[in-house]
């Protein structure tokens, strides 16, 4: 198996992605998934983001949640970069039925079709719905 | 790897999604309101019977029968709790939320 195989290399290391498919504001999913990803990012995992359906929402640039009375997080992906979070993926389907492209986001991602997706899911330790 | 849902389809993208991202041949297995998806006659069964050709689709039979689903659409499998372990420990899952 290529588990093993990889495991032994470093079996302190494990491959986790974070299934994002929230939006931003309507449940704390969303803040709650990010929020993890930076706290597992600081004990050294092989960490994915990938964002599906309403998930690619929360990536969308300027996000102004002053008037609605919560801090917003949108400024908080910025961090992941600092965390060596750097795979970030977001579904093509899901990004085109909302009408948004890859210039929208206010961080870099890559775009990806279904099967890549389903790939990566498959190579990981672990997923973590949010 | 295999992926759950327990989400109806008439209320929530999940099935949809778990459809479009899973690997050809991943099992899908509906538990909770997700095995509404499974009942025959829906406006949602052509999408499942799409479904069907790409992915084996289970369905967890006390779910169903606590919500009367009834007549099931073609090729659907039943599976009792044991079942659903035997799923589960054969592979990693994913649970679409």
């Amino acid at each position: 198996m290529e588990v093993d195989e990889e495991m032994e290399v470093d079996e302190n290391v494990k491959k986790v992605m974070f299934v994002m498919r929230k939006a931003p504001h309507g449940s704390i999913y969303s803040y709650e998934g990010l929020e993890t990803v930076l706290i597992t990012a600081a004990y050294e995992q092989d960490m994915t983001m990938v964002f599906i359906g309403d998930g690619v929402f929360a990536l969308v640039k300027g996000q102004d949640t002053t008037d609605i009375g919560i801090k917003g997080f949108i400024k908080t992906y910025g961090a992941l970069e600092h965390y060596d979070v750097e795979k970030i993926y977001v579904d093509r389907v899901s990004m085109e039925e909302r009408g948004l492209a890859a210039d929208d986001f206010a961080i870099d991602v890559e775009v990806k079709e279904a099967e890549e997706i389903a790939a990566i899911m498959e190579e990981q330790h672990a997923t973590i719905p949010y | 790897m295999l992926h759950m849902v327990n989400k109806s389809p008439f209320t929530s993208s999940a099935m949809d999604e778990a459809a479009r991202i899973a690997a050809k041949g991943a099992p899908i297995l509906l538990i909770e309101d997700g095995v509404y998806a499974a009942r025959a006659g829906t406006s949602y069964e052509p999408k499942l019977a799409e479904i069907i050709k790409d992915h084996p689709v289970y369905a967890l039979a006390p779910d169903l029968k606590a919500r009367a689903v009834g007549k099931l659409i073609d090729g659907v499998t039943q599976v009792d709790y044991a079942g659903f372990v035997d799923l589960v420990e054969k592979d990693k899952t994913h649970s679409w939320l």
